[in-house]
């Protein structure tokens, strides 16, 4: 899978609670929540997330709360990908439960905020069309792969049960 | 052939354990089995709608399930009582012990212990990032998400990956008034919010042995707020008179081997260390609160998963007996569980905040996390003993909190300013 979209560059130790701010923990409607998304760190994401559709971060990004609310408020305002040097770990294992792909690279120091990216997931690679320059990235672990082409953790789950009963 | 035992820490072991193998290698994933699955107002109704996605029927355990609507409760709005109400359907329907309502509830971090819901060499997920609370107990548990928590109730297993160590040492004497709340608020000015990202962090030594139980929960507590996994504390007799004072037995004490491999080792010398307050906005942010200057605050919480039990409480009263709050200021107290309101009542705390001029809250989450009882304004200011001081956390994107123990917190509820006790006690 190939992803072509441009960047949003963010700082470092983004947290979960400037990602999608407690005030609206009163609802799992993703659209709703993806109206809130970095409200309280950007507030001009509504429109920057019409042309970028990749998140470039920081070190830990989405430190703070284990609230899922946070990758899903992501996915839904239409982000494709997530890149950072370094993920807090819940942060991590939420997105990559719900298909949502994160990337780990020192290569997103490198990233300047509106280039355009192509990731090629599959292959681990990711070129900055505006500058020229490629990436590579580590193999995912074998587990994570799967989860991943499964869609997510819940279909992964429901394909090892599936598997099981027969 | 059998396998060989290797030198492993308490975090290997518990996760080996639980995966039915010998050794648990760091870096690797396992498929491990948990003791307890736990969530809230706030996590539990998006995992109960994928717990329904994965096609699930009953949960693994209805004994090894617990919820607690603890965070926007009492019901804050008719969103958050919609939220509360598919939380308590469910567990009606599927037949939680372990659903605590209004009225027997507590934070839950405060609760599960107290109820002896969690043992020593338990492996425990929540959906609450400070489920490491219960590393106090020499359990393994870390925080996860809604759809961790669906497919841990459906299957009772979880993927781990294997974390590496870091060991603190805790040497020296510590002076008055310093709690477990200053000995992790200066950890992680000494290590930042990611120093143990992804890693297990143990906690040892003689000023270790020495902290009570409730001063163990606060540390263990704020593990993830330097990133860790868990927050790991050896099993001693104050863990075992706990857990057999709430009638538990039949667990299994695990501890890290000598010989096992460590990722680094801090010793840290308390002896001289000052009272510990974080700026905003990080918890990294730390320094010594005699050093604070004049920085003048509009809210005191004291409260929370990290500091809402009875020592928190009684030491706050000590400092608040007699006197009164700063008119100016709004001080909210907020014991963590409902035992812990009626032990403080029954010592006579509650009539000390009163007489303060403070205000005693039912248990919540509440202010921690900007959800209710006690919002900032913009531009307002609050000395908490909560865990994070994000960017409106506690409210408006531009009000403060500054993080501190409850000694901290009550002498500048006094003052009006970040305090510490000897400005108000002689």
């Amino acid at each position: 899978m190939k992803i072509r979209q441009k960047a949003i560059k963010y700082g470092d130790n983004v947290d979960t609670d400037v990602i999608i701010p407690a005030r609206y923990l009163n609802t799992t409607d993703e659209a709703e929540l993806a109206s809130h998304c970095f409200e309280d760190l950007d507030s001009d994401f509504p429109r920057k997330v019409q042309e970028c559709k990749i998140i470039v971060g920081g070190e830990n990004f989405g430190c703070g709360s284990s609230r899922e609310h946070a990758p899903l408020s992501i996915k839904a305002s239409g982000i494709q990908a997530v890149i950072a040097p370094s993920f807090a770990r819940i942060f991590y294992r939420n997105a990559i439960n719900i298909g949502l792909p994160v990337l780990v690279t020192r290569a997103a120091e490198n990233i300047q905020d509106g280039d355009e990216l192509e990731i090629d997931l599959d292959r681990g690679v990711i070129k900055n069309i505006t500058s020229g320059s490629t990436y590579e990235m580590p193999p995912l672990p074998d587990f994570i792969q799967e989860v991943i082409a499964s869609g997510g953790y819940i279909e992964y789950t429901k394909k090892q049960l599936a598997g099981s009963k027969q | 052939m059998a396998v060989k035992k290797e030198p492993q820490t308490m975090a290997q072991k518990i996760l080996a354990a639980h995966s039915g193998r010998v050794n648990a290698v760091h870096g690797e994933i396992l498929n491990a089995s948990v003791d307890l699955v736990l969530g809230n107002d706030i996590t539990m109704p998006l995992a109960i709608e994928e717990f329904r996605k994965i096609g699930a029927e009953k949960v693994f355990d209805a004994k090894k399930v617990v919820m607690v609507p603890d965070h926007f409760t009492p019901n804050k709005d008719i969103r958050s009582a919609a939220q509360c109400k598919v939380m308590r359907e469910f567990a009606g329907q599927q037949e939680i012990e372990n659903y605590f309502e209004i009225g027997q509830m507590g934070i839950e971090h405060a609760l599960l212990p107290e109820k002896g819901l969690v043992l020593p060499g338990d492996l425990v997920v929540g959906a609450d990032s400070h489920t490491c609370t219960y590393g106090a107990l020499g359990a393994a548990a870390t925080g996860v998400g809604s759809t961790d928590v669906a497919v841990a109730m459906a299957t009772g297993k979880l993927w781990f990956m294997v974390p590496r160590t870091l060991k603190f040492i805790y040497k020296g004497k510590l002076d008055r008034w310093i709690t477990g709340k200053d000995l992790i608020l200066y950890t992680i000015g000494m290590i930042g919010v990611d120093g143990a990202r992804y890693k297990a962090m143990e906690f040892t030594g003689p000023v270790i042995d020495g902290l009570s139980m409730d001063s163990r929960f606060a540390m263990a507590n704020m593990a993830i707020e330097a990133g860790g996994k868990f927050g790991l504390f050896g099993v001693d007799d104050k863990t075992i008179d706990y857990v057999e004072s709430k009638g538990k037995t039949g667990y299994t004490v695990y501890e890290s081997d000598q010989d096992a491999s460590f990722e680094k080792v801090y010793e840290i010398d308390c002896s001289g260390m000052g009272l510990q307050v974080a700026y905003p906005h990080l918890p990294e942010n730390t320094r010594d609160a005699a050093d604070a200057g004049d920085v003048a605050i509009d809210q005191v919480v004291i409260g929370s998963c990290t500091n809402g039990r009875m020592e928190d409480l009684r030491m706050a009263a000590e400092i608040l007996k007699g006197r009164k709050t700063d008119r100016r200021i709004r001080t909210i107290v907020i014991p963590a569980t409902q035992k812990i309101y009626l032990d403080a009542l029954k010592e006579g705390l509650i009539e000390i905040f009163i007489e303060s001029g403070c205000v005693v809250s039912t248990p919540t989450c509440g202010p921690c996390l900007g959800g209710h009882m006690g919002i900032l304004a913009e531009g307002e200011r609050a000395v908490a003993t909560t865990n994070r001081n994000f960017v409106g956390r506690m409210g408006h994107p531009k009000s403060e909190v500054y993080l501190a123990g409850p000694a901290v917190a009550a002498a500048s509820a006094v003052t009006g300013k970040i305090s510490v006790p000897g400005e108000v006690i002689s």
